[in-house]
């Protein structure tokens, strides 16, 4: 164990330590500081924070643009919503089930793709076409109540069911919470790793990469698979957050890209950019809308403008995402 | 079913394809030429079905007429929005210039629904009922009148593509972006001429497009996706592959909206893109790249 954590801990700088101590040790003790509202947006930018993670390792790391990762999302939550409301089966056994035949969705993309040298923006369209033709197609699905949607059941718990997944927002912070750390462990880990380097080396020059022996198109699968698997948990968590499922909605392109905002803003690549991001915009557009709500204003949109806007100033100012501007601000640097 | 009624829907499907055609003409001349992926194009075009609908509710304009304005419109917003906003992205990675086309595409979805709010508009022409009879085959005047009016706007461009200096001059940018600096042209203008033609072809397209269907907020995006399949479908950088795809597709979703349901027709567009990019990366009409 304390071989693992000094592993994990190698070539980070003290004050990085430090700086990550004190914000993980700030989230853990956040539930007892808010009320319902602030930790249920808390649980947003945490969820985003996640997929965000889990994103960056198919774009951040190998260079392959996915739009569609509400497709991943999606599927899986259908998938351990299903089981659980047809057979009482829990959902962390679902998010089992759910993993392989995410893994296997985002295989087929990524095997189509790149076997038929389908690359850039035309993989991003590819990935687009995919989750809308789920989208669609879930739409006419009657398994899953197509556009009618699918309900868990909704009831007052009288303490919390970790196993089950029903209980109070504290609980789902602490899983989202938890969820994120491990997901950023993985990725430090990943990266730390052969897989990693082969997966940077693809992303700067894949022809590079090829001709110094990296079997480019192996790698690139295990980028697009283990994604999707990741990925694959926050479709559960939704799924029994939200407790219910609408294929317009689970699927659709918005959701997508929502997913890649964060990482985007905070800096495509780099570990810390995916939660950075989550916190910046979801933390805005929130504090917009009590600022909007507060002096009586209801205009729906307005909201969306803001972050269109958040969005435009970033991507212009800080083509790099704010995360590598303020690291060296802080004084730390980040490996990759 | 009679053959007849899947005629008549194909000519129907044939028709509103080729004002989709136009849309995707639009994308096409913008990411062929500046290779800047388009996110906004259906929110583009959302704008010009609003500006259609505001002139028509307004003052009784009649959106075919109008699409001259609107296009103009629309060619002055495409201007400035290359020249001002995307002209330093256009060297950066694509995900770069996808966000910020993102970013324009939510700031114009939601300004839109803030201005118009949530219900659909739709424009009632004096003609929004006719149709001409010809043997068994019925066609709505509006399609049909909308399927002239995008050929026609389509061959103009053509024209302006092929014999005039400056689209010789915007052809050679797209063919060899040093080659075009070194005999001196002025590539950041023609980029920013080159946006704003696409975005007029949008513009027209999309107050043709009034006559078709209602318009929501929401619209864009949508839009935006069935205009890269279009192009891609039909052939990257390929003009007239553009207006082929936009035809196929059309047929396409008109007959999946007959055999199956009309909800599900985009499927079977999405399912084309996913077969063309599979055995034919390069669309139907395009040239392979090395």
């Amino acid at each position: 164990m304390g071989a693992a954590v000094s592993g994990l801990l190698d070539g980070v700088s003290r004050r990085a330590a430090l700086l990550l101590a004190a914000v993980l040790a700030a989230l853990s003790v956040a539930p007892l500081f808010v009320n319902d509202y602030l930790l249920t947006v808390l649980i947003i930018i945490l969820y985003f924070a996640y997929t965000g993670q889990a994103w960056n390792i198919m774009m951040g790391f190998a260079g392959q643009l996915s739009l569609g990762h509400a497709l991943y999302v999606g599927l899986s939550a259908y998938i351990a919503a299903l089981l659980f409301t047809r057979y009482g089966i829990a959902p962390w056994l679902g998010w089992l089930g759910a993993i392989p035949v995410v893994a296997a969705s985002a295989a087929v993309i990524g095997f189509l793709a790149f076997r038929f040298s389908v690359a850039g923006v035309y993989f991003a369209i590819l990935t687009i076409a995919f989750a809308e033709f789920a989208r669609i197609g879930f739409d006419h699905l009657d398994v899953v109540n197509a556009s009618s949607g699918l309900f868990l059941p909704v009831a007052q718990y009288a303490h919390n069911d970790l196993w089950r997944l029903r209980g109070d927002p504290a609980m789902f912070y602490y899983v989202i919470l938890a969820a994120t750390a491990l997901a950023f462990i993985l990725c430090r880990a990943l990266l730390k790793r052969r897989v990693g380097y082969y997966w940077l080396a693809i992303r700067e020059d894949e022809p590079a990469a090829r001709a110094a022996g990296v079997d480019t198109f192996r790698y690139k699968m295990y980028a697009v698979m283990i994604s999707a698997a990741v990925t694959s948990f926050a479709g559960v968590f939704y799924a029994f957050f939200y407790n219910n499922l609408f294929p317009e909605q689970v699927f659709n392109i918005s959701r997508s890209i929502e997913i890649i905002l964060g990482p985007v803003v905070g800096g495509v690549g780099t570990l810390f950019g995916p939660i950075l991001g989550a916190f910046v915009l979801t933390g805005l557009a929130e504090s917009l809308n009590s600022a909007l709500a507060a002096v009586g204003i209801d205009l729906p949109g307005a909201k969306q403008v803001f972050y269109g806007v958040c969005l435009l100033v970033v991507v212009v100012a800080l083509p790099d995402g704010i995360w590598p501007w303020l690291a060296r601000r802080l004084g730390v640097e980040e490996a990759p | 079913m009679p053959f007849d009624v899947y005629l008549n829907v194909a000519v129907a499907g044939i028709l509103t394809g080729l004002v989709y055609g136009l849309m995707a003409l639009g994308l096409s001349v913008i990411f062929g030429v500046v290779r800047v992926v388009n996110f906004a194009h259906g929110e583009m075009m959302s704008i010009a079905m609003y500006l259609a609908v505001v002139l028509f509710s307004g003052f009784h304009l009649d959106p075919l007429i109008m699409l001259v304005p609107i296009a103009a419109v629309l060619f002055v917003f495409g201007y400035a929005l290359q020249a001002k906003l995307i002209n330093p992205f256009i060297t950066r990675p694509d995900h770069s210039q996808f966000l910020l086309l993102v970013a324009v595409a939510l700031i114009i979805v939601n300004t839109l629904l803030i201005v118009f709010g949530p219900d659909a508009r739709t424009v009632q022409t004096s003609y929004a009922y006719d149709s001409f009879q010809v043997g068994a085959l019925i066609v709505d005047a509006t399609k049909l009148y909308a399927g002239c009016a995008a050929i026609v706007v389509a061959v103009l461009l053509f024209g302006f593509f092929r014999f005039t200096l400056v689209g010789k001059a915007i052809r050679a940018c797209a063919d060899n972006y040093t080659g075009a600096l070194v005999v001196g042209l002025n590539v950041e203008h023609l980029y920013a001429l080159t946006f704003a033609i696409g975005a007029a072809c949008v513009g027209a397209a999309g107050a043709m497009m009034t006559l078709i269907i209602d318009v929501t907020p929401m619209l864009g995006p949508s839009y935006t996706l069935l205009a890269f399949v279009i192009v891609v479908t039909g052939g990257l950088g390929s003009m007239p592959g553009a207006l082929l795809g936009g035809v196929l597709i059309g047929l396409t979703e008109a007959l999946a909206g007959l055999l199956f349901t009309p909800s599900a027709k985009s499927m079977f567009a999405f399912a084309i893109l996913v077969l063309v990019l599979l055995f034919r990366p390069q669309g139907i009409l395009g040239k392979r790249v090395a």
